[in-house]
């Protein structure tokens, strides 16, 4: 088998250090990451190291580019259109993409303009979107973690929260936090939040369960380095790729999540509107005004996308194993 | 093996039971009633409802008498179908929803699997972009979408299969949902199929099976893919319970029998008993598979064990 | 040898139902949710009543049309004080061949009152002397006002004359039940196998969620007249997936499978399938008139009124042809008092000045804007509705706040009374005035609701149910319907249209304003 026809080569695009072929390289603990070198203080370079690395990735960038450009155009772009959020053109009711009165991309079943919508629910998603997933990473990671690390009895409980966590009715405890706190944005995000970490958890637990046999680990401990740290700094980011890959399929689940929860008279009122509400909204008129759908999806699609480009440029860049 | 299983399934009894109870008044201060509905009913009648469903005891006598009955493997009758138990209406649609789901999970780790290996193996290749694009579309578009769509390309403009309906089963009718509730599960375990093994192919022990001079398949199916199943399979586990306990959007929209429309109409009509017994259900699911995975861990990843 | 005689009976079998399928006429139904139960005294929506109705034939009945004709009663008698229904049934059977008789439609009466029966209408039946003791657990069900002199005739004693006490009894919940069914079948007695029916069809199979077949009764009083074998009920509560199998040929009647998001591609793609037709049940919005809400202050009620476009709502958000609504008692009810609100012949603009000027007058302006909250229930058509109702008031500088929630949540708002304006439907039970002006009457349930108290109309209400004089019973619901409405009590938006899919090769099918369609009527076109 030739290089060339390795396929995973991609493995030395970064200029990973491949065992050399031939003789037997010496048995030992895997050499990367070295405990040791993870006590120096090596934050800073670590980020810089693997914002290089980023820079090196030409799909990530474009990606990270487009995200921020969705980004800044749902924040600054309805204060150059020239329809307001809850405006009503009485004379273009679920009219089609057309220049006349700036409807660039057409209006809804109420005569208000879907690019200003869309542009106003991007704001929603995005948010929703960004705060629950933070949320469920921090919380799912860090529970996760812990659970898998610590092992025996702690383990077993905390995973059985999980079980309880994962069997309560989502809706009623929804419903019973906006009796509570009354109606409010942020609850949406806790809420979504609180439920999608449980998946995390599970993953990460799964992750450290096999980490924590490795020679790398075993050697951390041996050589007397903090429960804290072997966890923040070893077993966290070598389970580092299943993690950001789920956190990007997270951000799909909780911007739809929402959608539900507005449909129950939980998420956002109108006229406040976002992507999942708006694509919902879409579905009904398909055949007669397929606009409608289309805009919102293609929006959620290309955040989507991006994110999951640069999902996979962080990864590697962040893997210990190829720095 | 069996110590731990059989310690797992006795600490399943008070897990559920706090699920139970919390559950039950969760649903009992949440505001609105089984019996508010459009029409606004007479006092005096809607009296006589709470009386002939024990909702004008108080609460905590109704949660005993509740347990009383679970303890005797009696959920109750529903409020919203009448003429049913719970247990008939769970007993009736399980076996439809895991047969939808139960295919549905197949069809995803039997297509997902694959693309995510082979996507890992030429990573970066045109066929990685390709797999990789087309599960992104998957995930981005919703079921909500794409069931309606299905319905109306194959059921109606082409007319190539049932635009819904169960038929007993008969397998024309299986297709549509099956294949629509299948696609985000392919597009999910892709993703995390594909991450994984490029995470196991760049590890320690591969590079040393590979300087051993094992050939790239041996090394990619003798050692790579069963501890790169680690997160697909962590996964699994609760997709699984929630998928074979069926959606109500694919039900809804083919027409399907399931018990997935319980979960949310259920509660949308806080038919109490329903709810109740979609929970319990759904907890004992939770908890099984949850074992199922965990045990699946040490048989993947030897080094993986259990401290009893 | 053997698989000769195999091939025999198969053959036999394929001519058989070769035969019988030239023969039998019969249709699929997309109904719009699967039936809670067939008990006809325990049903709670029109899903079910469509099954029940074709099970169960009352004393009065309806035809295809909607007017109500005789049922199992060839006729009746009603005393000159109207206190008192004498009804003469006709011989008739029960599917099980069993005579229906005058102890049948008395025990019916007396369970559908029974509290642990809990139906949902049972206070239609309270005009009968002693009903409502019995519904209320003060009395025994024997108690009831009716006599059965012979196994023919029914009476049926009243407290006071009811005008509409007819419609009550066309009811499926007051249909004559097989009593020696019930007693050996037990609480679940309608099922297949289990039930006994006195209607054009019987019971065959029912698998939940799935399909509910009913067939042909031959021992129907009528049942040379019934032209159709067989009917199956399908539940899809999806409008979109009920259409597509209706487009796909699957579906021969769809009930309320057109949305209005879909209602213009209905139009031009299956207009001759397309069934729209006034409905007796009215869309609009209720104020909380309580003290101390802003609500309470007429003015401020009858600018939000006058500021509203009801044709911009019915034309261009629904266009399904509902008629825009000035007045309360929708136009497709019998005997529906006239009247409407006085503003209604006045020109948009001359409504928005002087709308402005009450909400001035009221004392308020740009400074000290009205804020205002709007409960809806979720569905796409409340919220279109709600957000240009919203944009309609605003320039009475009224600043709304859009509330949805789940219908549970939302009707247990109305119920107890925590809202300002909330969205509304009022469904006729039963085909008379009464219904809609009564629910805003002492106790009812939109009184309840609304905190809306007057005793002159309360009066006249009530006067309105004892009058026997068609005339003058019409005077008098019209002056309690023009109380309601020179109060500005409430915001009427529009009547209600039905929007169904019948298959073309259906006769015997018509819109009418109660929505009953019996099967029994359906024939098959050429």
């Amino acid at each position: 088998m030739t290089s060339d026809s390795k396929p995973y080569s991609g493995e030395q695009r970064d200029g990973a250090p491949l065992p050399a072929g031939g003789p037997k390289p010496p048995p030992g603990p895997d050499p990367t990451p070295d405990p040791r070198a993870a006590d120096a203080p090596v934050g800073e370079s670590l980020a810089k190291d693997a914002w290089r690395r980023l820079t090196q990735n030409r799909a990530a960038m474009a990606s990270l580019g487009l995200l921020i450009a969705i980004v800044v155009v749902c924040i600054a772009g309805p204060w150059f259109l020239p329809w307001g959020l809850a405006e009503v053109d009485w004379n273009a009711f679920g009219t089609g993409p057309t220049l006349e009165n700036a409807h660039y991309l057409g209006t809804d079943a109420n005569g208000r303009d879907l690019l200003t919508r869309v542009l106003y629910g991007g704001r929603v998603s995005l948010s929703v979107a960004l705060v629950a997933s933070f949320v469920s990473l921090v919380i799912g990671v860090l529970y996760g973690a812990i659970s898998g690390y610590v092992g025996g009895r702690v383990d077993s409980l905390m995973m059985r929260f999980v079980d309880i966590m994962y069997s309560l009715p989502f809706m009623f405890l929804v419903i019973l936090l906006m009796v509570v706190f009354g109606r409010n944005i942020f609850l949406i995000y806790a809420a979504i939040g609180a439920v999608e970490w449980l998946d995390m958890a599970r993953i990460v637990r799964g992750q450290t369960l096999a980490l924590k046999r490795r020679e790398f680990i075993e050697a951390a401990h041996a050589l007397g380095v903090r429960d804290s740290k072997i966890v923040t700094r070893h077993l966290i980011p070598n389970a580092i790729g299943p993690v950001i890959v789920y956190v990007t399929l997270t951000v799909p689940k909780v911007i739809l999540l929402e959608s539900f929860l507005s449909f129950l008279g939980l998420g956002v009122q109108e006229p406040l509107t976002s992507w999942g509400v708006l694509i919902s909204e879409g579905v009904d008129m398909m055949e007669s005004a397929p606009w409608m759908l289309l805009v919102p999806s293609f929006f959620l699609a290309a955040t989507l996308f991006c994110l999951n480009f640069l999902g996979d440029g962080l990864r590697d860049a962040l893997d210990p194993k190829t720095r | 093996m069996l110590s731990y299983t059989l310690k797992r399934l006795l600490m399943a009894i008070p897990t559920l039971l706090i699920v139970i109870t919390i559950s039950f008044f969760l649903m009992r201060v949440a505001p609105g009633g089984p019996f508010d509905g459009e029409r606004q009913l007479p006092p005096e009648i809607e009296a006589n409802l709470k009386a002939a469903y024990h909702l004008d005891e108080p609460l905590p006598m109704q949660y005993l008498r509740y347990m009383g009955n679970l303890l005797e493997g009696d959920f109750g009758p529903s409020f919203k179908y009448k003429d049913f138990s719970v247990t008939e209406l769970i007993m009736q649609g399980f076996p439809v929803s895991l047969e939808i789901g139960g295919l549905a999970i197949l069809l995803a780790l039997l297509v997902g699997l694959p693309l995510g290996i082979a996507a890992a193996i030429r990573r970066n290749s045109t066929v990685d972009y390709l797999v990789m694009g087309t599960a992104l579309t998957g995930i981005a578009v919703p079921n909500f979408v794409i069931a309606p769509i299905f319905a109306l390309v194959f059921g109606v403009l082409l007319a190539w299969l049932p635009a819904g309906g169960w038929n007993g089963g008969a397998w024309p009718n299986l297709v549509l949902p099956v294949v629509a509730l299948s696609i985000q599960q392919i597009a999910y375990i892709a993703r995390m199929m594909r991450a994984s093994m490029i995470e196991t192919l760049g590890s320690h022990f591969i590079r040393t099976a590979r300087a051993k001079g094992l050939s790239e398949t041996e090394v990619i199916w003798r050692h790579a893919i069963r501890p790169a199943m680690l997160p697909v399979v962590s996964y699994l586990g609760p997709a699984i319970a929630g998928i074979i306990t069926g959606s109500v959007v694919i039900e809804q929209i083919f027409g399907i029998p399931g018990i997935g429309r319980y979960f949310v109409q259920g509660a949308l009509n806080r038919d109490y008993t329903l709810v109740m017994g979609t929970v319990v259900f759904y907890g004992v699911l939770i908890v099984l598979m949850n074992l199922i995975v965990d045990l699946l861990y040490s048989a993947l990843d030897p080094q993986i064990r259990y401290d009893d | 040898m053997l698989s000769r005689q195999l091939i025999a009976a198969l053959g036999g079998l394929a001519l058989g139902a070769l035969a019988s399928s030239a023969q039998a006429f019969s249709v699929n139904i997309a109904n719009g949710a699967e039936p809670g139960t067939l008990d006809p005294q325990k049903t709670s929506g029109n899903w079910e009543t469509r099954i029940t109705r074709a099970l169960f034939e009352g004393l009065v009945t309806y035809t295809a049309d909607g007017s109500l004709v005789p049922g199992l009663a060839e006729r009746w008698e009603i005393s000159a004080d109207g206190k008192t229904y004498t009804f003469h049934l006709r011989d008739a059977e029960w599917s099980d061949g069993e005579p229906i008789t005058a102890e049948d439609a008395a025990f019916a009466l007396r369970r559908v009152l029974e509290p642990a029966i809990a139906n949902h209408n049972a206070n239609l039946y309270y005009p009968i002397v002693g009903a409502r003791a019995i519904n209320a657990g003060e009395a025994a069900a024997e108690s009831l006002g009716v006599e059965t002199p012979d196994a023919h005739t029914l009476k049926i004693h009243l407290t006071q004359p009811t005008a509409w006490f007819l419609q009550a009894l066309a009811m499926t919940e007051a249909a004559p039940l097989p009593e020696h069914a019930i007693d050996t079948a037990g609480e679940h007695w309608v099922e297949p196998g289990k039930t006994v029916s006195s209607g054009a069809f019987t019971l065959s199979e029912w698998q939940p969620q799935a399909r509910i077949v009913v067939e042909k009764n031959p021992h129907f009083h009528a049942a040379q007249d019934v032209a159709l074998d067989r009917a199956t009920f399908y539940p899809i509560d999806d409008a979109g997936s009920a259409l597509n199998r209706f487009r796909t040929g699957e579906m021969d009647i769809a009930y309320s499978s057109v949305p209005s998001s879909r209602f213009a591609w209905a139009q031009q793609h299956l207009s001759d399938a397309l069934q729209v037709g006034p409905l007796t049940a009215e869309y609009f919005y209720m104020f909380n008139l309580r003290e101390g809400q802003p609500l309470a202050d007429r003015r401020v009620r009858e600018a939000l009124n006058l500021a509203v476009r009801r044709e911009v709502i019915t034309g261009q958000i629904l266009g399904q042809g509902q008629p825009p609504s000035t007045w309360y008692v929708p136009h497709g009810t019998a005997n529906a008092p006239s009247g409407q609100m006085a503003f209604a012949d006045m020109p948009m603009e001359a409504r928005l000045k002087r709308a402005q000027k009450l909400m001035q007058q009221a004392g308020y302006g740009p400074d000290h804007p009205l804020r205002l909250t709007l409960n809806y229930n979720t569905l796409e058509d409340h919220k279109k509705i709600a957000v240009a109702v919203a944009a309609m008031w605003k320039p009475l500088g009224v600043e709304v706040a859009l509330v949805n929630s789940e219908a549970a949540v939302h009707y247990a708002t109305i119920r107890q009374g925590k809202f300002e304006v909330a969205r509304y439907g009022m469904v006729a039970t039963i085909n008379d005035p009464f219904d809609f002006l009564g629910a805003y009457a002492k106790d009812g349930s939109a009184s309840r609701a609304s905190g809306y108290h007057d005793a002159d109309y309360d009066a006249l209400v009530a006067r309105s149910t004892r009058e026997l004089d068609p005339q003058t019973r019409q005077r008098t619901l019209t002056q309690a319907q023009q109380r309601l409405l020179d109060d500005y009590a409430l915001l009427p938006l529009y009547d209600y249209v039905s929007v169904h899919l019948v298959s073309p090769r259906l006769g015997g099918w018509e819109s009418n304003p109660m929505d009953v369609h019996p099967l029994r009527y359906l024939e098959e076109r050429d």
